[in-house]
Parts: structure tokens; sequence; C-alpha cells
């Protein structure tokens, strides 16, 4: 192992990782807003907002993301005097945005399953009894649904997150250079597969775990009443004495 | 009381005295079983009413009707006077106007056999939620007053705990005091110490008595026949969908007329 050399790929690599990062939050945070949409869709109980939002999952779960990157950056240039009418080739011309565009449309089709197992999960008597106290619509979605919800659903969105951050270097393929574009050129400058590969594995390592960390604290602070209690609280304990 | 003509009409109608709610003829079904076959209920204000009953008997169903958890397929409820207004749709019943439920439920207090607590809310954000957010009042007044109504049932210094940190007896005065948070004209108990260790009954009890006693309207359904006898002023004996007894406690359960509530009280004894 050349570790000089390691260290110089190391600050090259390092540099793609804004572009990594940038990536993989626009795609989950886009793709969030997708699958909340189809996850209601899928629960509205109309066939006619169900079925697309079924049609659309199978999809884009059962085909490989690689391809639908292919076919989102190649294919759409077929498209390009319609695209062109409607404005939309500026954005599908650059391959940063058809790269969000498919990791957006791949997660949403994730999420939106693990947001309507959430929402599903939500026990029915807890939204009863904000009926009784006169919530409906939006204020019982915001106030009591929502909330549970995403206490049921953030341990397997945390998976979902770091998935995202590994999918993102797929789009190295369509020129994105990201840790793994970047890694790419630069083995096909050095011929140094292994110690590249290394230090980009490391990299990717060491941004999903400080992101495990961030969702670990974020499920500790959204569930204190999943947790042992304070025994007593001190106040009420001085007063004993 | 917004469409003036209409309430009016009804408020002189009922002008001596409103009953708090009166239930008319009131019929549903689930599929093929019909739960209530006609029941008519009605409670002055200040009325503390047990309902008892069999499993099964539509008790629960018909408690749950007032404030429309389950749509009656045909009947009449009425809350201070004020009919809900029902539609019928190609799936059945509904409410006509899902802003008329919301007022009055917010008017209606229900206290569930389970307790039904929202899980991520401490306590007293449980007491809190609907007044600040149902009613629009304003935070400050409502913790303070949620401290006093957590004071009253017991539990002031269970405020920052979460109900799965509470134990049953404690969770069901806690779902008490977010009942009491809403200031209701009426309070629905739905069996609110079936749930309950025998050990943790006797304290739901006695809050429940302090109510009665301060005058609240209370419709109780219970399987307690010492609550029943002692605190309510009215006993209602459901069977198969219809009041098969109905009376002053002394009275029903001095000397039953009905051959089927004789064998309920001998075998709740």
């Amino acid at each position: 192992m050349d570790f000089a050399f390691m260290r110089d790929t190391f600050l090259t690599l390092i540099g793609g990782v804004p572009l990594t990062l940038n990536l993989a939050f626009m795609a989950v945070g886009l793709g969030a807003v997708l699958a909340m949409l189809l996850a209601l869709m899928r629960m509205s109980g109309l066939k006619v907002l169900d079925w697309p939002a079924q049609a659309y999952v199978f999809v884009f779960r059962g085909t490989p993301l690689l391809v639908q990157i292919f076919l989102i950056y190649y294919g759409l240039g077929q498209f390009r005097p319609a695209l062109q009418e409607w404005g939309l080739w500026t954005f599908f011309r650059e391959p940063y945005w058809c790269a969000v565009f498919a990791l957006t449309l791949n997660t949403a089709a994730y999420a939106s399953e693990i947001i309507r197992g959430g929402l599903q999960s939500v026990p029915y008597n807890q939204v009863e009894a904000a009926r009784a106290c006169g919530m409906s619509g939006f204020l019982l979605f915001r106030r009591v649904i929502f909330p549970i919800a995403v206490r049921q659903a953030l341990p397997a969105y945390g998976s979902e997150i770091i998935l995202m951050v590994k999918a993102t270097s797929l789009a190295s393929i369509i020129t994105m250079m990201e840790v793994t574009g970047l890694a790419a050129k630069l083995i096909s400058q050095s011929f140094r597969a292994v110690e590249v590969f290394v230090v980009a594995g490391l990299i990717y390592l060491v941004l999903n775990f400080i992101i495990t960390r961030i969702i670990m604290a974020i499920e500790w602070w959204l569930s204190p009443h999943l947790r042992r209690p304070p025994a007593i609280e001190p106040r009420l304990e001085a007063a004993h004495v | 009381m917004s469409n003036g003509v209409a309430s009016l009409s009804s408020h002189l109608a009922s002008s001596e005295a409103a009953p708090a709610v009166s239930v008319q003829n009131l019929r549903k079904s689930f599929g093929s079983l019909e739960v209530l076959k006609g029941v008519s209920l009605s409670a002055r204000e200040g009325d503390v009413i047990s309902i008892l009953g069999a499993s099964g008997s539509g008790k629960s169903t018909m408690l749950r009707c007032i404030n429309m958890l389950e749509i009656p397929d045909s009947g009449e409820i009425r809350i201070g006077g004020e009919t809900i207004g029902l539609k019928k749709t190609r799936k059945g019943m509904e409410p006509a106007d899902q802003r008329q439920v919301d007022r009055i439920r917010s008017r209606v207090a229900m206290v569930f056999q389970s307790f039904n607590l929202w899980s991520h809310m401490t306590v007293l954000e449980n007491v809190i939620e609907a007044p600040i957010h149902v009613q629009k009042r304003p935070k400050a007044e409502c913790i303070a007053e949620a401290e006093e109504l957590l004071a009253k049932v017991g539990i002031v210094d269970k405020r920052n705990q979460y109900p799965s940190h509470l134990s049953g007896g404690q969770q069901q005065r806690a779902a008490i005091a977010r009942a009491l948070a809403m200031h209701p004209k009426v309070m629905l108990f739905d069996e609110p110490t079936s749930a309950l260790d025998p050990e943790l009954v006797g304290e739901v009890l006695r809050v429940m008595r302090s109510l009665a006693e301060e005058g609240r309207t209370m419709l109780v359904v219970t399987h307690e026949m010492g609550f029943a006898r002692d605190v309510s002023n009215r006993v209602v004996f459901l069977h198969k969908g219809v009041v098969e007894e109905e009376g002053a406690p002394a009275e029903v359960f001095g000397a039953p007329k009905s051959e089927r509530f004789k064998q309920f009280i001998s075998s709740h004894r």
C-alpha cells in the first residue's frame, strides 16, 4: 500500500463529497414530497388514485436504478423537440438534473411504501380520540396522524437515506464527478484500482456513519415515550426527604 | 347559532328545559346485524345516566352514535337542542356538515375504555392539545387550567411523563382531565374501568363520582353496579338493541320489571 498515494487520492476524492451529498439530499428531499403524495394516493381508497400509484411503485422498484438513469439521460434525448417545446430541455440537457430526477423518482417509490407503512400503523384508537375532540381533516393529520407515523417510519426511512447516499455513485456513469466519478477518473489515470476504491469506500463509510448518528439522534429526540421514564422528578424527591 | 330561523324555532320549542342530549328512535346495523333497534334516550342537564347491558346489547354503539363516531342509519340526535344533520349517500348515512360535527364533538367529551391517550405527547400536552388547536384558546390559559385539572384527578406530578409511563388508572384519569379541558356540556364514558386492574378501578370511580357531584351531565356505559346504583340518578338497561328497563336506580334495582334485567343484576352481584 502506497500511503502517500492514498493521501493524495483522499484529497482528490474529498472534492466529490459536496456533489455526492448534494445529489443525495436533493433526491431524498424531493423524493419525500413525491413519496408523501404517492402514499396518500394509495391510501385514498379511490381506485383512480390508488392504481397509478401502485403501478408507479411497481415500475420503479422493479427496475434497476442504473437502467432508469440511462433511460432518462439518453432516452429523453429522443424527445428533445417535444421537451424543448415544453421548456424542459434546459433541465434534461444537464446530467445533474437527470441524475437528481432519476434518484428522486426511484427513492420516492421506496419511501412511499415506508410512509404508507407508518401511516397505517397509527393506532386507530388515537385517531378516534382526536376525532372525538373535534379534530378532522388536515388538523387531525398534522397534530396526530403524521407525528405518530413519522416515529414509526423513521428507522426504515433512515435506511433509505443511506441507500440513496450510496446510489449517487451511479450518477458517475452519466459524467457526474462525485466521489465515485472522481475515483473512476483517477483509476483511468493511475491504474491503481484497489487503493482508489479503498479510499472511496472509506469516504462513503464515514459519510454514512455521520448520517446514521444524525438519524439516531432524531429518533432519540422523537421517542421519549419509548424510553424508561426518569424515576422520580427531582423536585418531588427533595420534597419527600 | 348561525342559521337564525331554524335554530330560533328549535330554541323556542325547547325553551323550558332543552335536554342536554336527546336520542330519538336510533337504529344502527353492521352488515346484517342490527345492533340498535330504535333506542330513545334523553338526558337533562346534570343527569348522570348509567347505561347497562350485556356485551353486544348495543350500549357502546349507542354512546358512540351520540358524538358520531358511529353514524346511525336512522333516528335523531340532538345535543343541547341542536339536531345533528345527516345525509344519505351511496355508502350509507354521513354527517351533512363535518364542521357541525367537529363543533359538537368539541363540547361532547368522550372517555374511552382503553384511554386512547396520544402516545407521542406528555400528559400535559394531551390535556392542552384540543383546547389550543380545536378551541383556539390561548396557550398559557390552557396550561394553567390543565395543571388544575391534573391536580384535581391527582396526577399533576405526572404532567411531564408520557402515557406509556403511567399505570392504567393514571392514564384513565389523564384521559378524564383531557375531556374536562374542553369544558364539555356532556361527558360520555365508554366502559371507563373495564380495562383496569381491580385495584385501580376505585381511583377512576372516585374521580367520576366527584364529577357527578359537581352536577356534570354524564352518560356512562359501565359494568360497575355500585356506580350505577349510588352515583347515577337514572339507569337504562339495553338488551338486544332496545331499552328493556329504565328508571331511577332505587326503582329499577329494588323492583326490576323486566325478567332479563333481573337476570342481569343477579349475574353481576
